[in-house]
């Protein structure tokens, strides 16, 4: 186990170092810059900016201070926020996203698990294709058209819930993290409607109900542990989705969180502000995906054993 | 382990109406008791160092912030004092003397001085600063050369602390607008010893704009900033003017979203938006006491014409293009009526000028002067691309004018979209043959707009050159004696400027916004102008009374 973990985090270095260098020459490959706007910007303030945010230097001696500045973990200075370094925009959004991104992974647990067991159970009733064609539906609905609804209905017909904001009046968490948790509640409930489909089918299922368990003791004590182990394999790439993917969702209800940031940065030109937060997310995918890797061998005992138990 | 669906979904509603009443009272209603205005206010601004940003909601929030030498009358866009009390101009026109007020305070208590505008402005103008507005200040004499490093030496520059509630400014030319330019950001005075507390003058970088660093001298004070949340501004009590201040606090919020904020407005989280979904517009023209608002807006919506390049090269081309364009059938169907129609590139009414009207839409013109430049009923058309920015509406304009070309005169247009900064990119590099273009006045005078087509107008982008044309703006508009006569003048150029049509002009934007009616004292201007200390909340039960 420990020389799987080992293994992973060195491969993920090389990988992180890449993403650094494609991303920085990408984006000031990207045509315009940082300080291009409508209104023609003269020469002398150009330079001037450009000397400040040190773009005036040759591009790999740029390279080459970026990484050293974010080897002692510095993101540089925002080129949109003049005052705010990239750490500090980071701070400010991520717990937000992190918390909002949490919250729906919650909703899609629990929502698209316990729909996808019920529906396993009553397989090819109308039990099972109520839920699973809603799970399509919440596939297909792409959250900028369930956020506007929800709003609609909830927030401004029924007026049970706020319609924007993030910690400023109760409730007003619920419609976002009910937004971007629709989606993957479908895919949970579609995985696990699958996996306990295939462990229902097992030999050691039969003889938990040769031996006379109850039908519920047989599905929450010895089908779900392997039936979800689909669903834990998507949790570390859909919770690092949650977190790069929550930009229509916080656009729409007005959450201050990362997503934000990222998006506008590339429409800003925002060089560090896009490099840093590239960095980081690629860093807590990577970071994501070890985990859920970690938890699936924990879950799952053959594939525990390809590594060995060490 | 049986749960029916309905029984699930009734559950989770049970749960949902439990936040029903929790929510308690709108912003709206709590605002008005409160005296706290609920403003839209586009995006996160990018600081509030008045030197520094560049946008409208930046400079919303630092236009309460500080206060300039004068500031404008809501009503008339006149300018009356600010920190200035009053303000001398000599006969040449040339020198200007303010006397400040010697209650205008700084938010710490300090006093304000002629010396603060003297050290603010050598900041504005630094070269090092990248202040990107530093020319409204170039009326000011050699402050053009300093701001670009042609003269090191401040001293030279016009603007003179006599004592200290005494600034002399001396100008190059006599500047009409002078006096208006004191209300832009660009011009503000700073706190010197909180800016050097925290760097040097000319840094971008340093934390003095925030919430417990700030000093400014306007009418309220930084209270609160979360990025990408909110911002609270609350009453200043050490404003000279707060009296006439009937605010406790303004909440400033980014929302970039319009469809969000219309939504936000109509639960009352917001007072007043910064904009409408332009789909939105018919329903709220309908009701009764709408809190829609649409006025005329000192903005011009054209496209330039890229006189280097075939066939935009032959002014009858470009010509024919304009006259082609149903300006009226435009506006009525796809703006929804919301602008005016344009015919020129300065909007109607830019304090008291009428722009001319060269020409009108007349299909049989456009497709005469089409054949004489050598493609009767569009044969042998080479093809002309337009490029816009990325944006559904520029879309369904340009659409729309595709249309009118294509049925007028049988020749067809390209449209192409590009991303912000790459269009931005292709304007500045004049890599394009037509491309849309939106021009929002920085101050009220029909020299904001003539002046972008000068020879060398950094903006100017259509290669269109005529020395009578910069003449009559750089020399002899500045020497008239009144303002008929300089009128006069304006309106010589631009017939001279829409008879070479390097551009097409398409519509006056105007100003869209919801505002509650609760709230007084916004009136609407040409320049969408808010002077927050006029602005009061009449409360609904007051209002019934």
């Amino acid at each position: 186990m420990w020389r799987f973990i080992g293994f992973r985090v060195l491969q993920s270095i090389p990988v992180l170092l890449v993403v650094i260098t494609v991303t920085f020459f990408l984006v000031r490959m990207a045509p315009g810059g940082p300080f291009s706007s409508e209104k023609a910007v003269i020469p002398e303030v150009k330079a001037a900016l450009e000397a400040q945010y040190r773009l005036n230097l040759p591009m790999f001696e740029q390279y080459t201070a970026y990484l050293g500045d974010l080897a002692q973990g510095d993101l540089g200075p925002s080129f949109k926020y003049p005052g705010r370094s990239v750490n500090e925009l980071i701070a400010a959004g991520f717990p937000v996203t992190a918390e909002l991104g949490l919250y729906a992974l919650l909703v899609a647990i629990s929502i698209g698990g316990i729909a996808g067991v019920i529906a396993s159970l009553r397989r090819n009733t109308a039990q099972d294709y109520i839920p699973m064609s809603v799970a399509m539906i919440g596939i297909c609905v792409p959250s900028l058209l369930m956020g506007p609804i929800l709003i609609l209905v909830f927030g401004i017909y029924l007026e049970w819930l706020p319609v924007s904001g993030w910690g400023d009046t109760p409730g007003d968490k619920i419609l976002p993290a009910i937004t971007l948790g629709s989606t993957y509640a479908a895919y949970i409930a579609r995985l696990s409607r699958a996996g306990m489909l295939e462990v229902m089918s097992q030999d050691y299922i039969r003889t938990a109900r040769a031996k006379g368990l109850p039908e519920w003791r047989v599905v929450v004590g010895h089908a779900l542990r392997g039936g979800m182990i689909p669903v834990v394999a998507f949790l570390g790439p859909a919770f690092a989705g949650l977190l790069s993917g929550s930009f229509v969702v916080e656009t729409i209800f007005q959450i201050p969180g990362l997503g934000r940031f990222y998006v506008q940065a590339a429409f800003n030109r925002d060089y560090t502000m896009i490099l840093g937060a590239t960095v980081f997310l690629a860093t807590l995918i990577v970071v994501f995906n070890l985990l859920s890797d970690i938890l699936a061998a924990w879950m799952n005992p053959r594939l525990r054993s390809q590594y060995g138990e060490g | 382990m049986r749960i029916s669906a309905s029984r699930f979904l009734l559950s989770v509603i049970t749960a949902l109406s439990l936040f029903a009443c929790g929510s308690g009272e709108s912003n709206v209603v709590q605002g008005n008791r409160e005296g706290i205005l609920h403003v839209g206010n586009g995006t996160e601004p990018q600081g509030l160092d008045p030197h520094v940003v560049t946008g409208i909601p930046e400079s919303n929030i630092v236009k309460a912030l500080f206060e300039g030498l004068a500031v404008k009358n809501p009503q008339t866009l006149e300018s009356e004092p600010g920190v200035a009390q009053s303000w001398d101009i000599s006969e040449d026109g040339l020198t200007i003397t303010f006397h400040l007020n010697p209650e205008a305070k700084w938010s710490n208590g300090d006093p304000m001085t002629a010396e603060d505008y003297v050290w603010s402005w050598q900041r504005a103008l630094n070269p090092t600063m990248g202040n990107q507005y530093a020319y409204m200040l170039y009326p000011v004499e050699n402050a053009e050369a300093f701001a670009t490093g042609k003269l090191d030496d401040f001293a030279q520059v016009g603007v003179k602390a006599l004592d200290p509630h005494t600034l002399q400014v001396t100008l190059n030319t006599p500047t009409p607008y002078f006096i208006q330019l004191m209300d832009h950001h660009s011009a503000y005075a700073v706190h010197r010893p909180t800016i050097e507390k925290f760097g040097k003058a000319t840094d971008r970088f340093t934390p003095w704009t925030r919430v417990e660093n700030i000093v400014g001298n306007g009418p309220f004070r930084l209270k609160e900033w979360k990025l990408n949340r909110r911002i609270i501004v609350e009453k200043s009590n050490t404003y000279w003017d707060r009296d006439r201040v009937s605010l406790n606090g303004i909440e400033f919020y980014p929302v970039e979203n319009i469809a969000s904020e219309e939504r936000m407005f109509r639960v009352g989280q917001l007072h007043y938006t910064n904009s409408i979904p332009l789909d939105k517009i018919p329903v709220y023209r309908e009701m009764d006491n709408s809190p829609y608002v649409n006025a005329p807006y000192l903005g011009t919506y054209f496209y330039l014409l890229n006189t280097n390049k075939p066939p935009l090269d032959d002014v009858r081309v470009r010509q024919a293009l304009s006259l082609a364009v149903n300006r009226k059938l435009l506006n009525d169907s796809v703006l929804h009526g919301t602008n005016f129609p344009a015919y020129g590139i300065t909007p109607p009414g830019t304090l008291g000028y009428q722009p001319p009207k060269v020409f009108e839409y007349d299909v049989a013109r456009a497709r005469q002067l089409l054949a004489e430049a050598g493609y009767p009923n569009g044969e042998g058309w080479p093809g002309l691309e337009l490029i816009y920015n990325t944006s559904e509406s520029h879309l369904k304009v340009a659409v729309a004018l595709q249309q009118m070309w294509k049925d007028a005169l049988n020749i067809d247009v390209t449209l192409a979209n590009q991303e912000w900064k790459v269009y931005l990119d292709s304007v500045d590099q004049m890599d394009f043959q037509m491309a849309r273009r939106g021009w929002i006045g920085d101050y009220v005078d029909p020299n904001n707009f003539l002046d972008l087509f000068l020879c060398n107008g950094g903006n100017n982008n259509t290669g269109f050159c005529d020395p009578v044309y910069d003449d009559l703006i750089t020399q002899q508009a500045p020497r008239a004696k009144t303002r008929e006569e300089r009128y006069a003048i304006f309106a010589a150029a631009e017939t001279r400027l829409m008879e070479q049509m390097p551009i097409i002009p398409i519509y006056t934007y105007t100003s869209n916004h919801l505002i509650h009616p609760s709230v007084q004292g916004m009136p609407s201007n040409l320049m969408d102008y808010v002077n927050y200390k006029y602005v009061e909340l009449v409360g609904d039960t007051q209002a019934t009374q």
